[in-house]
């Protein structure tokens, strides 16, 4: 039923604000009236993908999101969970695509700003970043503008406000051009007893504007971030916000202290749809009604309308519920920091969110309306695979012809920006303050930080974040087992145990069929998989319409993992140690090389069908790993990944600046060349032991594996090269001096373009 | 004795060096707010890294206004002992109390790297643990560590051997390669003539605690701590 008035909006006003007819008559419904202006634009930022999830909510119903050491999962800023001895943790990752496409430096300095924000509105100190990057090739000088600005803005954001950046991957595809992926990851230690809620509670407390003021940057983000990429996005730049690493600094230093106080009931911080989204969240979460009085809070410029008031996405902003009467107590610290602190509204038992300027009530909408009871769309799965799939998976790898020089394959390989050294790229950032970090980027297949309990009590972080996008596109069931497999072995790698998950969902239109079949299967795949290794998804991020001209990115959900290390001293790093010490694969020889970079890099296809992970193998293999590190038999441990054996092999000389001769003759012989030295598996880990182990290490491996592991060669002098050989044949001789130039010297070459 | 941290408003590597002068070495350390027009009772004066008000001007170039700068250079001029670390080094020079300037990065890029530094001026407070021409390893975090001065002042700071610390290689040499942000002389961190006020670019507070690997910056603090002890 709709009203028999006549809508005061028109056609167009409505699609600006990217609000479907449907969409619109259900809000008439849900007021029992039309809308005005400003409560059409809360709806049109409070329905956009980016706050509500109406088109992936469905799919996400069925992660594990429950453990022992789960404290709090999805649904508040930041998912946390237990340490153990008192030390708890939040994280949680975001993206913020849409923004860096049009303004890279902004638009990844206020993601990292907002996801930083988010952990500290928890009541924990920020105490690591991380972030996941997609970027087209770097032939491309708009892409090269792209990777540097926004390489540039987390080195600015994340450096200044003192949080290190310790890790994160970086691929570069097609798919990406023009729509590139920043997924930035926060990490923080609880501060506070309580951990602090979102939800306004007690009918007369007052609410509270902390930060920075308002003003008319960031108009509509949201909305902007959840449509679509095309040539005019560039005019949207007034919708990418502007950052101030400085102020969120402070920022966070006062927040913590008003936390400590105890006087703050909830908190939440203003990032996608500013105050809409902030005011109608803590009341609707709360079961509450918040009224709030524009003309109280402190604003950038003058002659702002309600309308604007309400849509800015100023950065370093913040609302509190406080306890009533002690609100002055907690404005005498954000002066003291140099903050904006005013009462701006009050709890208010009526559960609405109402919004008064100049004296008048410009919104008056009940706050579930614009949370709760928006639309959520479940689409039709697709049930058979998309005909590219299908098409993918019956390309059949004997009609692809193998090369002649394994060397140059290698070296190319290691020049794959994907799979080169990403060194120009965090050398940008500050891994090191707070004085915590362990193992720094580009030393183990995860970052390792400590956490230390005010008794002294230490105990290890690791961190990462992972995603085979191409795994994903070509079989998105497969490519999201394989991205969680994944994720959960690098921090085996370093010998922790993965503990939980934060996941970032970027895809292209839901609205396309074959778009929303890949969000489905890889969400099942998550799914799946965090089950069976133990890893519950505590929140993340959805981020849809990754499209540039109607072409959509690969499906790329990002799984970000933490785990935990018992003992900090028994960490692991991935370059070979010493001379002698002996070479192992744990898992099952060989490969496949569907969706793999070597059929990438060398063939320049993307076609096959991806590795199967078989979750049992795969957790063998992981506890394997860990448990060979706490035994101190392990030196050094390295996931087989993009590239396969051979790339492994050769980062682990390179880091350790080493030599290896490896012998293959018994290494998946039935397979073809290719397929043994580059084909990708999943479950598959290089380690290194010393030789006055060997007995123990082998008896263990039997033990553990049966015979799914294989003894590889030995670590050599760095003299010695890189040899690998089939009995008497070189397959391959090249010096470690000439396998790290091609590895460390691939992106500065191509950035140096842009210099 | 007692150690004082100067915290300007986005000041951030504070906790790191409390973490090493109390956590590690056990001496009383107090943080200091830019606000404060006294040292209160603190012997040894340090200004940690960070970007003092978002380094929005010029980095340290706000930050040397503070209420608390005042006391600082008196402590200095009494001949008290001052470190200035990385933004806290900018701020000393933008203060005059050390000669020259920290400029933009030769690459323009910010830097976190670590770095072999060749000790050249062992007999300050801060670096009587080394020894003249030993190399130590410890990490750089700068966008502006470019050290820059006239002629005549590099000239007079060479003369009167207040370079401290020079960025080297591994053997202590210094080829162009070594200077990772195209300082003049490889300068990493100089004294003033009378060696009481000490400025570094690289962080040694970063490289002391033996748990994360690695422990070369250690004996700055170390020197300090005892040296300082013994006196009192």
């Amino acid at each position: 039923m709709v009203l028999a008035s006549p809508s005061p909006f028109t056609a167009e006003q409505l699609q600006a604000h990217r609000l479907t007819p449907n969409e619109y008559e259900q809000i008439v419904r849900l007021l029992d009236r039309h809308p005005n202006l400003n409560e059409l634009g809360m709806f049109s930022v409070m329905w956009s993908e980016h706050c509500c999830y109406k088109n992936s909510k469905p799919l996400l119903r069925n992660f594990p999101t429950t453990g022992p050491k789960i404290l709090v999962g999805p649904g508040e800023n930041a998912g946390v969970v237990d340490f153990g001895d008192g030390l708890r943790v939040a994280f949680k990752i975001e993206s913020h695509n849409h923004p860096s496409a049009v303004e890279p430096y902004q638009g990844a300095a206020t993601g990292v700003g907002g996801i930083l924000r988010d952990i500290f509105t928890m009541g924990a100190r920020p105490i690591a970043s991380l972030n996941a990057l997609r970027f087209g090739p770097l032939d491309n000088p708009r892409n090269r503008h792209i990777f540097s600005g926004v390489v540039a803005g987390i080195s600015g954001y994340g450096n200044s406000v003192g949080v290190p950046t310790i890790g994160g991957e970086i691929y570069f595809d097609e798919t990406y051009s023009g729509n590139p992926l920043v997924n930035a990851m926060a990490i923080g230690l609880m501060e506070t007893e309580e951990i602090v809620v979102s939800g306004a509670q007690g009918v007369g407390n007052p609410v509270l504007y902390v930060g920075s003021t308002t003003g008319r940057d960031g108009m509509g983000g949201a909305s902007f971030a959840s449509a679509e990429l095309t040539d005019k996005s560039e005019k949207d730049r007034p919708a990418v916000q502007v950052g101030d690493p400085f102020l969120e600094k402070l920022l966070i230093e006062a927040c913590l202290e008003a936390f400590k106080t105890g006087a703050v009931v909830a908190a939440q911080d203003m990032g996608a749809a500013g105050l809409t989204c902030s005011t109608s969240e803590m009341a609707s979460k709360g079961g509450v009604g918040i009224e709030l009085d524009l003309d109280i809070v402190p604003a950038r410029e003058k002659g702002m309308s309600a309308y604007e008031f309400l849509l800015s996405e100023s950065q370093e902003r913040m609302l509190f519920v406080a306890h009533k009467g002690r609100e002055d107590e907690l404005i005498e610290i954000f002066h003291r920091w140099g903050l904006q602190a005013v009462v701006a509204g009050r709890v208010i038992a009526q559960p609405l969110v109402r919004i008064l300027h100049k004296g008048s009530v410009v919104v008056e909408v009940p706050a579930t309306t614009l949370t709760e009871e928006a639309p959520v769309y479940a689409r039709a799965v697709l049930t058979e695979p998309p005909a590219y799939v299908q098409e993918a998976w019956n390309w059949d790898v004997q009609t692809l012809a193998q090369p002649s020089d394994w060397t140059e394959v290698l070296l190319k390989l290691l020049d794959s920006p994907t799979i080169a050294s990403k060194k120009w790229a965090y050398r940008q950032y500050d891994c090191l303050i707070q004085g915590n970090s362990l193992v720094l980027p580009g030393a183990g297949d995860a970052a390792v930080i400590r956490l230390q309990t005010v008794t002294g009590i230490s105990r290890g972080l690791a961190a990462t974040v992972d995603c085979n996008s191409r795994y994903v596109y070509l079989d998105p069931y497969e490519g999201g087992k394989a991205a969680v497999a994944e994720a959960a072995r690098n921090l085996s790698c370093v010998g922790a145990e993965p503990i939980a998950v934060t996941d970032n969902l970027n895809f292209g239109s839901p609205e396309k069929p074959e778009v929303y079949w890949q969000m489905a299967e890889a969400c099942r795949g998550i799914s799946e998989a965090c089950s069976f290794l133990g890893t519950p998804v505590t929140g993340g991020n959805v981020s849809l319409y990754n499209e540039t001209h109607g072409q959509p990115i690969y499906p790329t959900p990002v799984i970000g993992m933490v785990g935990i290390l018992d003992n900090l001293e028994k960490h692991c790093t991935l370059g070979f140690k010493k001379v002698g010490d002996l070479v192992y694969l744990l898992g099952q020889a060989g490969g496949t090389l569907g969706a793999s970079e070597y059929l990438k890099v060398i063939h320049e296809m993307a076609t096959g069908r991806p590795p199967r992970i078989n979750l049992t193998q795969e957790q063998k293999v992981q506890s394997t790993c860990r448990l060979g590190i706490t035994q101190d038999w392990i030196c050094s441990a390295h996931d087989i990944a993009e590239g396969g054996l051979l790339v492994a092999l050769a980062e682990s000389a390179i880091v350790g600046d080493l030599g290896v001769q490896v012998e293959v003759s018994d290494y998946a012989p039935n397979l073809r060349w290719d397929e043994r030295l580059f084909g990708e598996a999943g479950a598959q880990i290089i380690v290194t032991v010393s030789p006055a182990d060997q007995k123990a290490w082998e008896t263990f491996l039997r033990e553990n594996l049966g015979t799914d592991w294989h003894y590889l060669g030995v670590v050599a002098p760095k003299e010695h090269g890189f040899r690998v050989v089939d009995k008497e044949d070189s397959i391959i001789s090249v010096t470690i001096k000439m396998l790290t130039q091609s590895w460390t010297s691939s992106i500065p070459q191509r950035m140096a373009h842009l210099d | 004795m007692k150690i004082g941290i100067v915290v300007f408003p986005g000041t951030n590597r504070e906790r790191d060096v409390a973490q090493v002068t109390e956590g590690l070495l056990g001496c009383p350390t107090q943080f200091l707010w830019h606000q404060q027009t006294d040292l209160s009772d603190s012997d040894v004066v340090i200004l940690p890294g960070g970007f003092s008000y978002g380094d929005y001007l010029r980095c340290g170039a706000v930050a040397r206004f503070s209420p608390i700068m005042q006391a600082v250079r008196q402590h200095a001029e009494r001949g008290g002992y001052v470190l200035g670390i990385c933004n806290g080094f900018q701020v000393l020079t933008e203060a005059g109390l050390l000669p020259g300037a920290l400029v933009r990065n030769r690459d323009l890029k910010f830097i976190c790297d670590w770095v072999h530094l060749r000790l050249e001026n062992t007999r300050s407070l801060w670096t009587r643990g080394y020894h003249a021409g030993q190399v130590i390893y410890v990490p750089v975090a700068h966008g502006e560590g470019c050290y820059y001065a006239d002629p005549d002042t590099i000239q007079r700071l060479e003369d009167n051997q207040q370079v401290v610390v020079r960025y080297s290689d591994a053997q202590g040499e210094c080829p162009d390669a070594a200077n990772i942000n195209g300082s003049l002389n490889h300068i990493a961190g100089i004294c003033n003539q009378r060696g009481n006020v000490v400025g570094l670019m690289p962080h040694p507070e970063n490289a002391c605690d033996p748990a994360l690997g690695n422990s070369d910056g250690l004996k700055f603090f170390e020197g300090m701590v005892t040296e300082a002890l013994a006196f009192t």
